[in-house]
């Protein structure tokens, strides 16, 4: 510690140089933070996907329905736990842009097979006995105002009520919280057999099952006994893992894992350069100090680690403030103005980050500190 | 560092030969030269004719391509980096013709630099530095940085920066080289006052006579070779 003040005095040399140095990685690391948030949120529920469920939804594709008997079925299936259903309503809360997931499902089975879903017994007790019962996701209800005995229009895009009506009201009966910091909590989730007995069309068809298997290492087994199940039928299904599923999901939009890391490593490539490029002028521009260092008694050693603790301070600085300001951001909300179902910086960012901060620090300080190492003392004071 | 005959320096044979490129530059040839403990020593002589070569090798800056340096009963030319940087530490004060302060620290932290590499604590640190400075009469600057300083003010700040360590061997590379006359003579007072007063040894490598000749001894330094007397 007490050649701290050494080190941050020589940072302090060259105000301007080095408070763009530091703005260049602040901005860097606030980038990487920000960012890995985004990725968070398209591979939302990869993480956190239960590794004994299954979706299983049509081969051709997932806009193509099931029939609601298949979940019958598919319980009959040896390995299988439990299947439930739901189906994509795609409606319009005021405005296209007030995005959302609105789901029809049967409560108790839903609420039995994803138990990261919380709410009060009460909640429950009122969405089972009511028909036009909805539960929200808290991020959902707080983004909207919405409290419990509200009712909530909601305009249907895909299924239009009998009549032609396209107005569904729900009333909401429950706010659900996540058991998990990566759990969807903007998902609004309404009664099926409300929805299936009030809707034009599509009577006993689905969108796609969730299945919960009794052993999870027998994943690929029963995914392929339920697939063969319904082989040669007209609706032929494709079982695979939650996470798997939801990882093709967020790669329908390509590999936003790979485009995140290509924007990054760019950045972080030109970083090195900035204070890599910074660190070598400091070193050259006081050869004669590092030298007077030397000559009163400072080893090779102990001026390389001057060297690179300077190299530590920059990067460690503004690797801080940047990961602490990207935090901030974070928490001010997502940038599609709570559309995202989840968006944070996972703790996973945070030690990458700090992983890279010291990495910055070593590749742009390593060849200056050497240098520093390797200077001779009778040479550089005649300099 | 111990003192046994009362010789503090004992340079047996030294050679000191520097490599540019294929050709070899002999700036000392079979250099003997013994410095009595408490001595005040100038080394004058020609541009080029080895004096900060000299003095380098005294002070374990720089090591002999022959011959034996011996400070204080110690081999330094057969010491590791390491050791010699840590005997440099406790047992030399530089002095530079240019000060070599550090000029993002202020007068004080200058002073304390040495003493960084030791096991006092801040505050016995700051202490020390602030009686160097005040035996140099600078007590009242400890706040300045070198820029605010005169050339005469600076060579003051790095003369209790040699000195702060307590050392019993101070090496001045022209110490009044590029200061005006008056600060010139007031460091030489001062160097005068650290030899006799406090019984430093002192090597001082110098151009000019009037400097010399608050020396107690001088030596000439020409082509590698020490004399007596200023060969023509």
């Amino acid at each position: 510690m007490k050649y701290l003040y050494l080190v941050w005095s020589n940072l302090k040399r060259a105000k301007m140089r080095t408070s763009l140095t530091l703005l260049s990685i602040i901005v860097a690391f606030m980038l990487f933070g920000y960012l890995g948030a985004i990725k968070q949120a398209f591979n939302q529920g990869i993480d956190v996907a239960g590794l004994d469920r299954l979706i299983v939804r049509h081969k051709v594709s997932l806009i193509q329905l099931l029939p609601a008997s298949y979940e019958s079925q598919m319980e009959q299936i040896e390995g299988v736990d439990d299947a439930v259903h739901q189906t994509w309503f795609g409606g319009v809360y005021q405005k296209p842009s007030n995005f959302f997931a609105q789901l029809p499902v049967e409560p108790e089975e839903y609420l039995e097979m994803f138990p990261e879903l919380l709410l009060t017994d009460e909640e429950k007790e009122a969405w089972f006995n009511t028909r036009t019962g909805a539960i929200a996701g808290r991020k959902t209800a707080d983004r909207f105002g919405w409290k419990v005995g509200d009712r909530i229009p909601i305009n249907a895009t895909i299924w239009p009520r009998k009549g032609g009506e396209r107005t569904w009201e729900f009333d909401l009966v429950g706010i659900y919280d996540g058991a998990e910091k990566g759990t969807d909590t903007t998902q609004f989730l309404f009664r099926f057999d409300y929805f299936d007995e009030a809707r034009q069309n599509g009577q006993g068809l689905v969108g796609w099952y969730t299945v919960r298997i009794k052993d999870p290492e027998r994943a690929a087994e029963v995914a392929a006994a339920i697939d063969s199940r319904f082989a040669n039928s007209s609706s032929e299904t494709k079982a695979e893992p939650e996470g798997a599923f939801l990882q093709g999901f967020a790669n329908q939009v390509g590999d936003i894992g790979f485009i995140m890391m290509s924007i990054i490593a760019a950045v972080f490539f030109t970083i090195l350069l900035v204070a890599g490029n910074t660190m070598a002028y400091a070193v050259r521009e006081r050869t004669n100090e590092l030298a007077v260092l030397k000559a009163i008694g400072f080893t090779d050693r102990g001026v390389m680690g001057l060297v690179l603790g300077e190299s530590l301070v920059l990067a460690g600085l503004g690797g801080a403030v940047g990961l602490l300001l990207a935090w901030l951001l974070v928490s001010l909300g997502d940038p599609s103005n709570g559309s995202l179902p989840v968006f944070y910086i996972p703790a996973r960012d945070f030690i990458i980050g700090t992983v890279l901060i010291a990495a910055v620090a070593l590749v742009a300080g390593i060849l200056p500190a050497m240098q520093a190492q390797r200077l001779r003392i009778a040479d550089a004071l005649r300099r | 560092m111990t003192q046994g005959s009362g010789d503090l320096v004992q340079i047996k044979n030294v050679d000191k030969v520097f490599k540019r490129g294929s050709e070899e530059i002999h700036v000392l040839g079979g250099l003997d030269l013994t410095i009595p403990d408490g001595e005040f020593l100038a080394l004058m002589g020609p541009s080029g004719s080895g004096k900060s070569t000299l003095l380098n090798l005294i002070g374990g800056l720089d090591r002999p391509s022959q011959g034996s340096v011996e400070v204080g009963g110690e081999n330094i030319d057969q010491l590791s980096d390491r050791r010699l940087a840590a005997w440099r530490a406790r047992h030399v004060g530089l002095v530079f013709q240019f000060y070599n302060l550090m000029p993002v620290l202020t007068a004080q932290k200058n002073v304390e630099l040495p003493l960084l590499l030791t096991h006092l604590s801040r505050a016995e640190r700051k202490k020390r530095a602030a009686i160097a400075l005040d035996i140099v009469g600078l007590s009242h600057r400890n706040h300045h940085f070198p820029r605010t300083l005169s050339g005469g003010e600076q060579q003051r700040v790095g003369i209790a920066r040699a000195i702060v360590t307590d050392p019993t061997l101070l090496l001045c590379d022209e110490p009044t080289g590029d200061l005006d006359r008056k600060s010139g003579d007031e460091i030489l007072d001062l160097l005068q006052a650290l030899n006799r007063e406090q019984g430093k040894t002192i090597v001082m490598v110098t151009h000019d006579i009037h400097a010399a000749a608050r020396a107690s001894r001088t030596l000439y330094l020409n082509k590698g070779r020490l004399s007596t007397e200023l060969e023509e």
